[in-house]
């Protein structure tokens, strides 16, 4: 039995040695690939039997979700910088490497993309023509794992603009009645972003090659070695912003997306709202505030001002939608106002809610399009008026769909709830008006949404409803995950935080040094708060802080204290 | 020219002989550096002389030998190409010819395009009247005006074979002779070419009555030594303004574009993807001779109407595309689009012309031609095999043969996707490649208005290339469609048009991820020969 043990023990150290190393296994890069050799080996399967073309997807599909939650339980928690990097240089005479890495704003959409994929492919039957479909959609997975991955700007472009094509093949080809004038709108309004994206990025390039001596595309190095003149740092930040502002998408820009939402096939609809949206929200955090800290503080009304508008328009859009796809879809559009206010507010606080509300959409508007999806299987229509008293004859199906419309309206215990104060929070101390009308969209949330789950769900069963199947037990094992997530993150969201935090803090700490930004009560959290300093900063903020330990000088322990304290209402609320 | 040539012979020749100089002596001639050029005279004259006097070859023989005549010329161009890079550029047949990288990177892409353009008309000239080794030979000789006109390093040289290349496509265009279209096309393209010609060749006249030489490399002596800044050489500019209209009208440049869609339909539909590629290559490399290399001492000049060409290019080509219901029309006005691209990379070109530091607009205008040419020949490879099942022999290439293609031949949709998707610029296909090079080049020149302009463009040509592709993959195929291919009447797929279009794909995919060493050969043709 010795040298057994013996050899149990090598081979945990070793494990172990691969553990701490991480350069062993480029994790990362495997995200891209595995789904890119599952799309293939999908494509040249036998067309005879479908079962095995379903049986790779699946098999890759979950093998991604798997290293996707490998890579969050070895995520060092505390770092703010990227880990699992590996750089490679690809075309040396353009300065362009293949430069992946992590940190606490990518981590958790990467493990949303590795989880969300598997489950809309199992639950969601295409109907029709099955490989082509279950390609693009791995194709689809290893684009947008890819984008959020990549740390050089040419490197970001190609996955960006990449996973237009799978998504407008998903669309076209398995959508609804009106499906190629939703792909096509879909395609050339994110093309048109990415046309001032490609020439904003060479020039960022090409004009931080003075800086850098050498001509070169890589994010980290280009962030903290250029210094663009003011002028010309604004330029750059909106042909960036501009690519995603339409893909977020931000109020006047947001058009191809109730179209596209409403057309395209249930499990487009989850990824196109789990992730591909956040590509936008994830593309200001990572190369609009990092990249242009100046611009970005500069035009920050502009953004706070659309953002507010599209929380508002979107609420009212919504409330007036007769198609339950299309309401979810201008939901959608006040979620993501949320998202872009936290961003431009500049505080750790509202950029953590930000980030951590970005995978809470993904979630429960993933959750949502999917049990939308069900209705449609089940009752061929997606029109409010012909749906009626659901919930007398599928109560667990409605108890399913209440839980995930309550977590999208942000009702605490669940985890919007925790996303929209910490936004909500953060944001008040900076930009103080806009909130006070922001948060009148989370009282309109409730008014759309309630609303239609009346609807919906209320009142007696007309004939047709009457039929209404109850969940099954394979939908509601798709559905469990997101539920788990909902709840488990509106009562103990601690551990996405502390993972969050770190990276979170170090841009904000970057905005701040590179810009004239005066962070109203940067130092308030630190307990060297001055009264006359945004009085009603104050305000919001004393009744907190008073319930912890005053006596703590060290920022980032304050900050940790600040959450707890969210983290208590939660369980509270929760209870 | 002749001054040139007898002072040639005075410096060279040793004085013993200068007393022969009343004799005709010809310049010293290194013939192994004119092989490319040669290979292909000899494969030309060699097919016409034995094919006229044997009886028909075998099935595909005459496609295989003017391939293989490509394709030697390629490989020696390549051997070419290291003897430039290890002992620097230089010139031949008494300054005439320039032996440069630029002319060795157009004549690899040049002999490329003739490959695969002689691998698709093999089946599509199968059974018809056109079946032997003219076309072919006409591939070649216009193959050679081409390269004449890529490695010019004299306006006249230049002319001449802007000249070969031309009569050769006026002939090909009408070559198929039981299509009215076809003859109609070859007409235009003749009335409109030979005006054209008359234009550059008067363009060369003014500007030799302005520099005293058509040589290039005095002709940029001349007017380094002689300039007058206060005093606008108004001869020298009257010659560059006709040079660019006769220049502007090859490479399909709006206002300048109007013959293309139609041309470019009626033409047989191989001898439009040599249009495309060939003419377009050979086109823009003497655009790049004629203003880079001769005049960057006129660079201000001519600068902003190439801007203004470019605008053009773009906005007219992708706009008009997207209303076209024909694909060879659509792909003739995307050709616009692309040509209005490479003006962007020739206006890069153009701020540091001249300079010791060249930047990146010509080696960006040489790769996109490459990328360009290999991509377009696929397109319309593709476009040949679906127009003739289609219809007639003519082809019927609407919109609406493509219909449901991916249902009756998902691998000929598939790699047409592919080559869709990169003309369109998606990254991952050199037609990303090629584009990032130009808009580089144009941003690196701090040229932005013009690099927004043609990225906005590209999206409203995308829009057309989804046009094709959603007729493919979305709608479903006409009637009895699927079973005619089944029985062998419909689509078919011979072996050399799907090698080419398969050689086309694996091309655009594979430079799409590894473009570096393509990258590195495109750099060296900023050192030109003088």
């Amino acid at each position: 039995m010795a040298p057994l043990t013996e050899m149990m023990m090598a081979g945990l150290v070793a494990a172990e040695d691969s553990h701490g190393g991480a350069i062993a296994f480029p994790i990362l890069t495997m995200l891209v690939l595995v789904p890119i050799v599952g799309a293939v080996a999908v494509a040249i399967s036998s067309k005879r039997r479908p079962e095995i073309a379903k049986l790779i997807a699946l098999m890759t599909s979950v093998g991604v979700g798997a290293m996707s939650i490998w890579l969050l339980s070895s995520f060092e928690m505390g770092e703010a910088g990227f880990q699992f990097s590996s750089q490679h240089t690809w075309i040396e005479q353009w300065g362009i490497s293949y430069h992946v890495g992590v940190d606490g704003i990518s981590l958790f959409l990467v493990v949303l993309t590795g989880v969300l994929f598997p489950l809309a492919i199992v639950g969601i039957d295409p109907h029709h023509d099955e490989k082509p479909y279950l390609a693009w959609l791995l194709m689809l997975e290893a684009g947008v794992m890819g984008s959020f991955l990549s740390l050089d700007l040419f490197l970001f472009f190609i996955f960006f603009e990449i996973v237009l094509v799978p998504m407008y093949f998903l669309i076209g080809g398995w959508g609804y009645e009106n499906r190629v004038y939703a792909a096509t709108k879909f395609f050339l309004y994110t093309m048109f972003g990415s046309a001032f994206m490609l020439v904003g990025l060479i020039a960022t390039a090409m004009l931080a090659r003075e800086d850098l001596g050498r001509l070169t595309f890589d994010l980290v190095e280009i962030a903290e070695g250029a210094n663009f003149a003011a002028s010309t740092g604004r330029w750059l930040f909106f042909a960036f912003a501009i690519a995603f502002a339409v893909k977020v998408p931000i109020f006047p820009l947001h058009t191809w997306l109730p179209d596209a939402h409403t057309q395209a096939p249930t499990a487009g609809s989850v990824v196109l709202a789990g992730v591909m949206l956040k590509l936008g929200t994830y593309g200001f955090l990572r190369f609009g505030l990092y990249l242009f800290p100046e611009a970005a503080v500069w035009s920050r009304s502009l953004w706070l001002t659309l953002a507010v508008i599209g929380i508002i328009y979107g609420a009212i859009a919504a409330t007036m939608q007769k198609d339950l796809k299309r309401l979810v879809a201008y939901s959608s559009v006040a979620h993501l106002g949320f998202i872009i206010l936290g961003t431009f507010a500049f505080t750790s606080q509202a950029i953590s809610g930000s980030v951590l509300q970005m995978v809470n959409h993904g979630v429960s508007t993933g959750a949502l399009f999917l049990l939308v999806g069900m209705i449609y299987e089940r009752r061929k229509t997606r029109q409010i008026s012909e749906l009626g008293g659901i919930q007398k004859v599928a109560p667990i199906f409605a108890a399913g769909f209440m839980i995930v419309m309550l977590s999208s309206i942000g009702v605490p215990g669940l985890n919007g709830f925790i996303g929209e104060y910490l936004i909500l929070l953060g944001s008040f101390q900076t930009a103080r008006w806009w909130t006070v009308v922001a948060t009148a969209g989370v009282i309109l949330a409730a008014l759309y949404l309630l609303w239609a789950y009346q609807r919906v769900f209320h009142g007696e069963p007309d004939e047709d409803n009457a039929k209404f199947p109850e969940l099954r037990v394979k939908e509601g094992l798709v559905l469990l995950p997101f539920i788990a997530a909902i709840v488990f993150t509106g009562v103990y969201p601690k551990p996405l935080l502390d993972r969050i935090e770190p990276s979170v803090d170090a841009l904000v700490e970057h905005v701040v040094e590179n810009s004239d930004f005066e962070h109203p009560d940067y130092g308030s959290q630190c307990g060297n708060f001055e009264a006359d300093h945004e009085g009603e900063a104050a305000e919001s903020h004393s009744d907190e802080p008073a319930e912890h330990d005053p006596a703590d000088t060290n920022c980032a322990a304050d900050k940790n204290g600040a959450h707890h304290d969210d983290d208590d209402e939660g369980e509270e609320t929760g209870e | 020219m002749i001054a040139d040539l007898v002072s040639q012979i005075s410096t060279h020749e040793a004085p013993a002989q200068a007393l022969l100089a009343q004799t005709f002596v010809g310049p010293e001639v290194n013939w192994f550096a004119l092989s490319p050029m040669l290979t292909l005279l000899a494969g030309a004259l060699g097919m016409m002389l034995v094919g006229s006097l044997t009886s028909t070859w075998p099935k595909g023989l005459y496609a295989l030998v003017a391939s293989v005549t490509a394709g030697t010329a390629g490989a020696l161009a390549m051997v070419q190409w290291d003897d430039i890079t290890d002992n620097g550029p230089t010139t031949l047949v008494g300054g005439a010819i320039a032996f440069d990288t630029l002319a060795m990177f157009l004549t690899i892409t040049i002999c490329i395009g003739v490959l695969l353009v002689s691998m698709l008309t093999d089946s599509f000239l199968r059974g018809t009247p056109n079946e032997g080794p003219e076309i072919y030979a006409l591939y070649l000789v216009a193959a050679i005006g081409g390269i004449v006109m890529a490695s010019a390093n004299d306006l006249i040289v230049l002319f001449l074979g802007l000249e070969t290349l031309s009569l050769a496509l006026y002939v090909l265009a009408a070559s198929n002779r039981r299509s009215l279209a076809s003859a109609e096309s070859g007409i235009k393209y003749f009335v409109l070419g030979g005006f054209a010609s008359a234009f550059f060749l008067y363009g060369i006249a003014l500007l030799y009555g302005a520099a005293g030489t058509t040589n290039i490399t005095e002709m940029v002596t001349t007017f380094q030594s002689e300039v007058d800044l206060n005093n606008p050489n108004a001869l020298a500019l009257a010659g560059l303004a006709l040079l660019i209209v006769g220049l502007g009208f090859k490479v399909a440049a709006a206002p300048f574009h109007v013959w293309t869609p139609d041309v470019y339909q009626g033409a047989p539909s191989p001898v439009t993807a040599f249009m495309a590629s060939v003419g377009k290559a050979a086109a823009f490399a003497a655009m790049l001779r004629v203003l880079v290399t001769a005049l960057p001492f006129f660079r201000d000049d001519w600068r902003p109407v190439i801007w203004v060409l470019a605008v053009l290019s773009l906005l007219v080509g992708s706009f008009l595309a997207v209303v076209q219901t024909d694909v060879k029309r659509m792909l003739a006005y995307s050709s616009v689009t692309h040509a209005g691209f490479l003006l962007v990379g020739v206006e890069a070109a153009g701020h540091t012309a001249g300079e010791l530091d060249p930047g990146d607009g010509m080696s960006s205008v040489a790769l996109y031609l490459m990328l360009y040419s290999v991509l377009v020949i696929g397109m319309i490879g593709v476009v040949t095999i679906v127009s003739r099942a289609a219809g007639n022999r003519d082809g019927d290439s609407s919109l609406d043969s493509f219909k449901g293609l991916a249902k009756r031949r998902p691998a000929l949709a598939l790699g047409f996707t592919v080559l869709l998707l990169a003309g369109a610029g998606v990254p991952v296909t050199s037609g990303f490649i090629a584009k990032f090079g130009v808009i580089q080049a144009a941003v690196e020149v701090e040229s932005y208005a013009l690099a927004v302009i043609a990225m906005v463009a590209a999206v409203v040509a995308a829009f057309m290339y989804l046009r094709i592709m959603v007729n493919m993959w979305l709608a479903p195929p006409e009637e009895g469609a699927i079973e005619a291919d089944i029985a062998g009447t419909g689509i078919l797929i011979n072996l050399s048009s799907g090698l080419a279009i398969a050689a086309s794909v694996v091309f655009t995919l594979f430079v799409g991820v590894f473009p570096s060493w393509l990258i590195d050969a495109a750099e060296t043709v900023n050192v030109i020969a003088r």
